[in-house]
């Protein structure tokens, strides 16, 4: 009989790792709390650095997953998770009960509740929206004002909610800095009349092709940089944001009027992985993420034999990466699985 | 006399505006060091600064501050240490929690303390 692995979470990594574990033979099951699979590939248009279109690698993994024999719960959380001799019993919230062999803990990131950075005035001032707010305008093709007009100047904030030691993320979320660039390059490209400043402390272009695009939106896209940490956000009486800031390489404070203001939300460990790790008893670091045994040669493996992670659950990555670390936490079932441990 | 002429003509004697790390006098920075180790965590993001309203109404950048105590460029720290009020607004804003209100409580001890420098 063939072995069941029971992968936890729906986006990008738990599909891959379900996809692979499937064309291995694997009995899977695929639990996911929304009503459909893709996590957060659903909210986002266009993928940084090519900007192609989500869909694309939505329906790679559509295509890994769907009409292979994988039992995919959507709308489905994890109840209740207890550890046996060499299985794991796990009652979903459908009152389904499963009995695996290994788990695979794909539990992925929220975005940063903006709202929490109250100097930014997300939930306060309208004209104020996120990274993922934006991503909505793009699918819709209307990136607008509250109040109807099209924006002519937009300010995009690097660091909401990473690196930021009052919100006790000292991390960095690593994939904020390209997606204000490519976002800002998506802005220039609806509205070509717009002017977009991009706010940041450093820019960290270090995946493939990051920087090239970076220069992009200098080149030709002539989005301008300016160094340094926004401060607050408030209003004009015209009811115009405005944004204080220092412009660190003039050395000078500076202020700012903006139509639209757009905050690079940071990524933080799911409140779904948050209660996983404490119902399978999984350590999580300082930065709250599952904390794998090994940084080097054990990022899939937990602290509980039998149980591997992908994805995002342990660290920020960009989707590239992720993919790859489920076919990795995959690769450590299997040696589990084959290795007699059970 | 001679002096004079040489004004007429304009040619006056530029201080050099590089830092000279070596004969620099850094124990101003080693005092706040010591006392207060958040110090070292400033990344330079000018969050303090933007938020200053001493900066945003005359010369005066607490960011800028800090690299100059680092520096030993005491005398330009000595010119500016005085314009802070205490208020205490970089401490809330700054992303790395560096208490940086006293920085400047401590440089201002340092300095008080130091029998080279008048404050």
């Amino acid at each position: 009989m063939s072995k069941h692995v029971v992968v936890i979470g729906g986006g990008v990594a738990g599909m891959e790792a379900a996809g692979q574990l499937s064309k291995y033979g694997f009995e899977v099951s695929l639990v996911e709390k929304e009503k459909t699979t893709g996590g957060h590939l659903n909210d986002w248009h266009k993928l940084f650095p090519d900007r192609r279109s989500s869909t694309e690698v939505k329906e790679y993994l559509d295509g890994i997953i769907l009409n292979k024999g994988i039992n995919v719960l959507t709308n489905t959380t994890i109840e209740k998770f207890n550890k046996n001799r060499n299985t794991f019993s796990i009652t979903t919230s459908g009152g389904t009960e499963m009995t695996a062999d290994a788990v695979i803990v794909a539990t992925g990131f929220e975005l940063f509740r903006s709202s929490r950075k109250e100097e930014y005035g997300y939930g306060i001032y309208d004209n104020v929206i996120t990274s993922s707010d934006l991503e909505e305008m793009f699918r819709n093709d209307r990136i607008l004002m509250s109040n109807g007009d099209v924006p002519s100047t937009i300010g995009i904030v690097h660091c909401v909610g990473s690196r930021d030691e009052k919100v006790g993320n000292l991390y960095c979320s690593k994939l904020c800095c390209v997606t204000a660039v490519k976002q800002a390059i998506e802005i220039r490209e609806h509205l070509p009349q717009s002017k977009v400043f991009c706010f940041y402390m450093d820019m960290r272009m270090g995946g493939a092709h990051y920087e090239e695009l970076y220069r992009e939106a200098q080149e030709e896209w002539g989005v301008s940089f300016i160094r340094g940490k926004v401060s607050e956000a408030g209003e004009t009486i015209h009811n115009r944001l405005v944004i204080k800031v220092e412009d660190t390489l003039a050395g000078r404070p500076l202020k700012m009027e903006l139509d639209l203001l757009v905050l690079m939300a940071g990524m933080e460990m799911s409140d779904g992985g948050k209660k996983i790790a404490v119902s399978a008893g999984l350590n999580t670091g300082d930065n709250r993420f599952f904390a794998a045994t090994d940084n080097h040669y054990g990022s899939n493996r937990s602290n509980i034999d039998g149980i591997f992670y992908a994805g995002t659950c342990t660290a920020p990555m960009n989707i590239t990466e992720t993919i790859s670390h489920a076919r990795a936490a995959v690769s450590e079932v299997m040696d589990y699985l084959n290795d007699g441990k059970k | 006399m001679a002096k004079n002429n040489m004004e007429k003509f304009g040619y006056t004697i530029s201080k050099g505006r590089q830092i000279d790390y070596e004969s620099n006098d850094r124990r101003i920075a080693d005092y706040i060091f010591e006392r207060e180790p958040s110090f070292r965590l400033c990344i330079e993001c000018g969050g303090c600064s933007a938020t200053c309203t001493t900066g945003n109404l005359t010369k005066f950048s607490l960011r800028e501050l800090h690299i100059l105590i680092k520096r030993g460029e005491n005398d330009q720290v000595m010119n500016n240490l005085r314009k802070c009020m205490l208020c205490g607004k970089c401490t809330l804003v700054c992303p790395r929690g560096v208490n940086t209100r006293n920085i400047v409580v401590l440089a201002k001890q340092a300095f008080q303390k130091s029998g080279e420098y008048a404050i």
